[in-house]
C-alpha cells in the first residue's frame, strides 16, 4: 500500500490513454494524477520531523515549513489537552500560518494563543483546532497533522487538514 | 477529500457570468465558474480560467479561493457541474475582497447533499399531522382557494401578509414588484407588514422628510472624508469590505493624494474617525489598533442619540463652524430646530455620558475648519443603533439638522447615510397600508390568512414571544380542523380551512422560502422560492448601484422566483373569478403574464415614470426604463449607480453623489430641517430599565449576517456559535457564577430568552450584547412592544435580568470563547 506510484511508473499504466487524452487536455489530466496515487484517497505528504518534544516550551512558537519549504507553518506547545495535540500531554498542535482568507502571513499572540492576521483582523484559536474567533476567511486554519514517536521524542509532520492559501493541492 | 486539502479549478474553457453576493448592502461583485464535472483545469496560469499559477505557491493577496468557493450542483435533468464563486478584483465596490459570508455563496448552492439540502424544493402541505409534497396546482389551489373565500366574504382586509422589501436573495427589484403587485394593486390588502418590523413603514422616514434620501454618496466618498462619524453601526461585521476596501485606507492614509487631487487646496489628511455607541465594536477596536490617535469613541448611555447631536449642534452653531450660507439659501426651519434642540454641552454630557472634553474634541474633528481654512468635509454614516434607537424619528431628525447645518451633503467626501442591511430593491405600487400595526392586529385576533414571505417574524420581531404564542395558537385552530378533513377533496381542504379562519379565529399561514424556517412550526402550506443564481436578479447596493445576478443554475425541484410565485397566485386566482364569470374580479388579477423574471423587471422597474404606468414607487425613478437586462449584462458587477443618466455608447452612466446642485427631495426644493428636542426614554422602556439590572444591546456577528437561513446548516458557523451568543461583563458574568458556553436566561416582563454566555472584557457592568435574529435564543422575546410614531420597534431599548441555567459543556468543547475583538 506504501508503495509510490512514480510518475514513470504512472505513464506506463497508463499509456496510450494519457497520450490520447493529452491532445485535448493539454497534458492537465497527467499532471494532476502524478500527485496523486491510485488505491488512496489522501495526498502523497512527505513525513517531516518538525520538533523534538522534550525541546519545546509551552506557549513558545516554533516555525517550520511543510509540506514544502514554501508553506510556512508554526508549533506550538499548549500546555494543556488540546484537539489535534501530540505528545506525552497530547497538547502539541501545529498550524499553517498563511491566513486562508488570502495568504497574508498570521502571526502568533503568545497572550490570547490565537492566531492573527493583520490585513483583514482574522483571528484563530490555536487551542481550537485553529477555529476562526471572527474574521473574514471562509476555512479554519490549515491544522498541521502530527505523529508523535515515543520512543524518540520526535514530531513529525505528516499531513494537512484544510486547504493551504495559494494552491490548488497542498502538495504542490 | 475529507481533508479539504485541494479543489478542482475551472479549466480555461469554464462558462463565467456575474453574481452580487446575495447578502449584505455592500454588494461584492464576484464571478461565478461553471463547468462539467469531469473537467479540471491544470495548474499552469494558461489551464485555469482564474490565470494563475498553481504550480508554486502563490503569493498573498493573489487570490482568494477557498474549498468553500467550490460545489458540485446539478442542473435539472441531473447533468453535474463544478462551480466556483470567487470575488471579482475589477469591481470597485469589493476590489477582489471577499467576505466570509459572501466567500461561501458556492456552498450554499444546492446539491442534494451539500450545505443547502434543506432546501424546500417542492410544494409542501401539512395534512393535520404531517408534512407531505404537493405539486404547484394543489398549492395553488388551497392558497388562492382559501384567499378567494375570504375576498368574497369579506374583502381584502384579512389578508395579512409579512414580506420583504429589499434586495439580494430574498427580495430583489423583480420579486418587491411581482409581491407589491400581487399584494397592493390585485389583492389590495392593507394588512402588510415588512421583513423586520411590525408594519409597513420607512426605516429612514425623517431623513426622506427632510429632504434626503438616505443613500446619497458613494463609498468612494469614505476615502477622501476628511472625518467619518459612525453612529450604531460596526462595518468590519456588518458592511466589512466597504469597511476594508474604502474606508481603512483613508484613515491609513493611504487616500491623502487622491485627496489633494480631488480638493486642490485643502488641508489632506488621513481619515479621523468619530464612533457613537455603547458598545467597544470591534470595528472600534481595529481602527484603534490602525491609528488609535486619530479614533474617538464616544461611548454613549444607551438611547441618548438625540440629546447627543443636539447637544454638538448647538455647540457648532456657538462656534460659527456652519455653512450660513447653504443654510439661508437651501434649508428652511433652522431657526425653529435650533431652538427646539438647544442643548449645553454640560448637559448633553449629564444626559449622554460622554465627558465633555470629548465631545468638544469630537466637534472638532468633524466641524472645525481645516488648516486652509476650508470646510471640513465629514460624512455620517448610521446603522441600527439610530434606525432600532429611540425614538427613530427624533435621531434622525436631529442628526440631519447637524449634518444640514454643517453642510455635509452634496458634497464630494461628505454625505449622511444609512450604513444598510440587506441590499436594496425596491419597486412597488403605492401601498395601502398606512402604517397598521400588523403584529398587535394579529395578536388581538384579526387578520385570517397569514403569508410569510421570505421573512421571519418568530425570529425578528418585537414582542416576539407574544406573536408567536398567538400565532402558533391561531395557526393550530386550523390545523386541529384539516386534521379532521380525513380524505377530503382540494375543496373540502378549502372549505375547512376557511369555516377555521372565518368562523373559529384561525388564521391560515403561508411560509414562501428557501427553507422550512421556524414559521413551519405553525404553517400549513410552504412554497419553495429560488435565490439568485438560480433566478436572474437585479438589486442595488448602498451607493444605489444597480447589477443583475445571472442565472447560471436551476433551482432545486419546482422552485421558483418569488415573481413567479406572486404571478401563479394572481393568474390562478384571476381564473377562478373568470370561471364564475366575475370580470370585474378577474381584471384586477390581470398583468401578470410573465415567463421569465425579466418579464418582471420590465412590467415594474422599466415602467416607473412611463406614459400610462401609473404610480410606481421605485429606487429606479424615472429613468429606470434606461436599464435593460441587455445592458446589465455589460455593466457586469460594477453596474451602474442610479439614478441612471443616460445610456451612452451602449454604457450606462449613472450618478456618483445626490444633492450636488443643493436641490433636495421636497417640494420646494429646499432641504428642512426638523425639530428634535430631547425626549427621554419611552415610559414601557423606562420601566423595564428600571425594573431590570441589564442592558440587553443586540446586534449581528460577522459570521451571520444576512445569511443566517444557511448558517443553521453551515458546520463553519454553527460549530462556532451553536446558539445565539450573549456577551457579558466579565465580573458581572462571575458574581453570576457564569462561565464562557453556560446558557442563561434572559428574561423581563415580555418574554423570555435563553443564550450562550460569551463572557468579554470590553463589556461594560450591567451591559450585555445578544446576536439579534438566532433561531435558538430570540432576542425579540424580551424587546417591548412600543414604537415610534411611524410604528419602527425600538429593539435596542431591552432591559432584562439574567439567570445562569448551565449546561454548557458541549459547547466549550466546539466553540471558541476568546475575544471576537481584535486589538493589540
Amino acid at each position: 500500500m506504501n508503495a509510490k506510484l512514480s510518475r514513470r511508473q504512472f505513464l506506463k499504466f497508463t499509456g496510450g490513454v494519457a497520450t490520447a487524452t493529452g491532445a485535448t487536455l493539454g497534458g492537465v489530466g497527467m499532471a494532476e494524477a502524478a500527485t496523486g496515487e491510485v488505491g488512496r484517497a489522501t495526498l502523497p505528504y512527505k513525513p517531516k520531523v518538525v520538533a523534538k518534544a522534550a525541546q519545546l516550551r509551552e506557549n513558545s512558537p516554533v516555525s517550520f515549513t511543510f509540506p514544502d519549504e514554501a508553506s510556512p507553518c508554526t508549533l506550538v506547545k499548549m500546555g494543556r489537552l488540546v484537539p489535534g495535540g501530540v505528545g506525552p500531554d497530547r497538547d502539541i498542535v501545529a498550524f499553517s500560518t498563511l491566513c486562508t482568507h488570502m495568504g497574508c502571513p498570521v502571526s502568533y499572540d503568545t497572550g490570547t494563543r490565537t492566531f492573527r492576521c493583520g490585513c483583514h483582523y482574522s483571528v484563530f484559536d490555536a487551542e481550537l483546532a485553529g477555529q476562526m474567533v471572527c474574521g473574514q476567511a471562509t476555512e479554519n486554519l490549515p491544522q498541521v497533522t502530527l505523529r508523535y514517536n515515543e520512543q524518540s521524542g520526535a514530531v513529525t509532520a505528516v499531513a494537512v487538514d484544510g486547504l493551504i492559501y495559494g494552491r490548488q493541492s497542498n502538495v504542490l | 477529500m475529507s481533508r479539504k486539502d485541494r479543489v478542482a479549478l475551472p479549466p480555461v474553457t469554464a462558462k463565467r457570468s456575474n453574481m452580487t453576493c446575495h447578502f449584505c448592502i455592500v454588494g461584492c461583485g464576484y464571478h461565478v465558474y461553471k463547468w462539467p464535472e469531469n473537467d479540471e483545469g491544470g495548474r499552469a496560469p494558461n489551464q485555469n480560467a482564474l490565470g494563475l499559477d498553481f504550480r508554486k505557491q502563490l503569493p498573498p493577496l493573489a487570490t482568494t479561493m477557498t474549498p468553500a468557493m467550490t460545489n458540485v450542483v446539478a442542473d435539472a435533468g441531473g447533468k453535474r457541474f463544478n462551480i466556483m464563486v470567487v470575488p471579482d478584483k475589477a469591481c470597485v465596490v469589493n476590489q477582489g475582497l471577499s467576505s466570509t459570508r459572501g466567500g461561501k455563496m458556492a456552498s450554499y448552492m444546492y446539491a442534494p447533499e451539500g450545505l443547502g439540502k434543506e432546501r424546500l424544493a417542492y410544494p409542501r402541505l401539512y395534512t393535520g399531522d404531517q408534512w407531505v409534497d404537493t405539486t404547484w396546482d394543489k398549492a395553488l389551489a388551497i392558497y388562492c382557494g382559501v384567499t378567494k373565500r375570504i375576498l368574497d366574504k369579506e374583502g381584502p382586509n384579512g389578508l395579512a401578509f409579512n414580506c420583504f422589501d429589499h434586495g439580494g436573495a430574498g427580495g430583489g427589484f423583480e420579486n418587491t414588484w411581482g409581491t407589491g403587485k400581487l399584494m397592493f394593486s390585485a389583492l389590495k390588502t392593507p394588512l402588510v407588514r415588512i421583513h423586520n418590523r411590525p408594519a409597513y413603514n420607512s426605516e429612514c422616514h425623517a431623513t426622506r422628510d427632510m429632504g434626503i434620501g438616505e443613500l446619497n454618496n458613494s463609498y468612494e466618498d469614505a476615502e477622501v472624508a476628511d472625518c467619518i462619524v459612525s453612529i450604531g453601526a460596526n462595518q468590519y461585521e456588518t458592511q466589512t469590505n466597504y469597511f476594508l476596501a474604502h474606508w481603512l485606507p483613508n484613515l491609513q492614509g493611504g487616500t491623502v493624494e487622491k485627496k489633494r487631487k480631488w480638493f486642490a487646496g485643502e488641508t489632506a489628511e488621513p481619515a479621523r474617525i468619530v464612533f457613537v455607541d455603547p458598545r467597544r465594536t470591534p470595528t472600534v477596536t481595529i481602527c484603534e489598533t490602525v491609528a488609535k490617535d486619530r479614533v474617538l469613541h464616544l461611548e454613549i448611555e444607551p438611547g441618548t442619540d438625540i440629546a447627543l447631536f443636539n447637544g454638538l449642534l448647538t455647540h457648532v452653531v456657538e462656534q460659527g463652524w456652519i455653512d450660513r450660507a447653504f443654510i439661508a439659501q437651501y434649508t428652511t426651519g433652522y431657526d425653529a430646530a435650533l431652538a427646539a434642540n438647544r442643548m449645553s454641552l454640560e448637559e448633553t454630557s449629564r444626559i449622554t455620558g460622554v465627558p465633555v472634553a470629548q465631545l468638544r474634541q469630537a466637534a472638532e474633528w468633524a466641524y472645525k475648519p481645516k488648516a486652509s481654512g476650508h470646510m471640513k468635509r465629514t460624512m455620517h454614516g448610521y446603522e441600527k443603533g439610530i434606525i432600532w434607537g429611540n425614538d427613530n424619528y427624533l435621531i434622525q431628525s436631529a442628526l440631519v439638522d447637524l449634518v444640514l447645518a454643517t453642510h455635509n451633503v452634496g458634497r464630494r467626501g461628505t454625505g449622511v447615510v444609512r450604513m444598510g442591511g440587506h441590499q436594496e430593491g425596491y419597486t412597488r405600487p403605492p401601498d395601502l397600508s398606512n402604517k397598521i400595526y400588523v403584529d398587535k392586529e394579529i395578536i388581538q385576533g384579526r387578520g385570517r390568512t397569514l403569508t410569510m414571505w421570505a421573512c421571519n417574524s418568530f425570529q425578528t420581531t418585537l414582542n416576539a414571544e407574544q406573536y408567536r404564542e398567538v400565532v402558533l395558537r391561531r395557526a393550530n385552530i386550523v390545523k386541529e380542523a384539516m386534521a379532521k378533513a380525513r380524505g377530503a377533496t382540494i375543496d373540502q381542504i378549502v372549505d375547512t380551512i376557511a369555516d377555521a379562519v372565518l368562523n373559529k379565529g384561525g388564521l391560515f399561514v403561508t411560509l414562501v422560502d428557501l427553507y422550512p424556517t421556524m414559521v413551519m412550526d405553525a404553517a400549513h402550506l410552504a412554497l419553495p422560492a429560488a435565490h439568485p443564481g438560480e433566478i436572474n436578479l437585479t438589486s442595488m447596493n448602498g451607493e444605489r448601484r444597480l447589477r443583475l445576478s445571472e442565472k447560471f443554475m436551476d433551482p432545486p425541484g419546482v422552485a421558483k422566483a418569488d415573481s413567479l410565485i406572486a404571478a401563479e397566485i394572481a393568474n390562478t386566482l384571476k381564473a377562478m373569478y373568470a370561471k364564475e364569470g366575475k370580470a370585474d374580479m378577474a381584471k384586477r388579477f390581470e398583468g401578470f403574464d410573465w415567463r421569465t423574471e425579466e418579464d418582471a423587471f420590465n412590467d415594474g422597474f422599466r415602467r416607473a415614470g412611463q406614459p400610462g404606468a401609473g404610480q410606481i414607487d421605485s429606487q429606479g425613478g424615472d429613468t429606470g426604463n434606461l436599464a435593460t437586462y441587455e445592458l446589465l449584462r455589460k455593466a457586469g458587477n460594477n453596474g451602474v449607480q442610479m439614478p441612471i443618466k443616460e445610456v451612452k455608447g451602449g454604457k450606462l452612466i449613472g450618478t456618483e453623489m445626490l444633492y450636488t446642485d443643493n436641490k433636495f427631495d421636497t417640494k420646494d426644493g429646499k432641504a428642512k430641517f426638523l425639530p428634535s428636542t430631547w425626549p427621554g426614554l419611552p415610559k414601557p422602556v423606562a420601566d423595564q430599565k428600571a425594573k431590570y439590572k441589564f442592558y440587553i444591546n443586540n446586534g449581528r456577528v460577522n459570521e451571520v449576517w444576512q445569511t443566517g437561513y444557511h448558517n443553521k446548516y453551515d458546520p463553519h458557523v454553527k460549530e462556532r456559535y451553536p446558539m445565539t451568543i450573549i456577551e457579558l461583563n466579565l465580573d458581572d458574568a462571575r458574581a453570576m457564577g457564569v462561565e464562557p458556553g453556560d446558557i442563561v436566561e434572559v428574561y423581563n416582563d415580555y418574554g423570555s430568552s435563553y443564550a450562550m454566555a460569551y463572557p468579554d472584557a470590553s463589556v461594560k457592568r450591567g451591559h450585555t450584547f445578544m446576536q439579534f435574529g438566532g433561531y435558538n435564543g430570540i432576542v425579540g422575546d424580551t424587546v417591548t412592544d412600543w414604537t415610534d410614531r411611524n410604528v419602527i420597534p425600538y429593539y435596542k431599548g431591552t432591559w432584562a435580568d439574567i439567570r445562569r441555567m448551565g449546561g454548557g459543556e458541549h459547547y466549550r468543547k466546539i466553540a471558541s470563547f476568546k475575544s471576537r475583538r481584535y486589538q493589540t
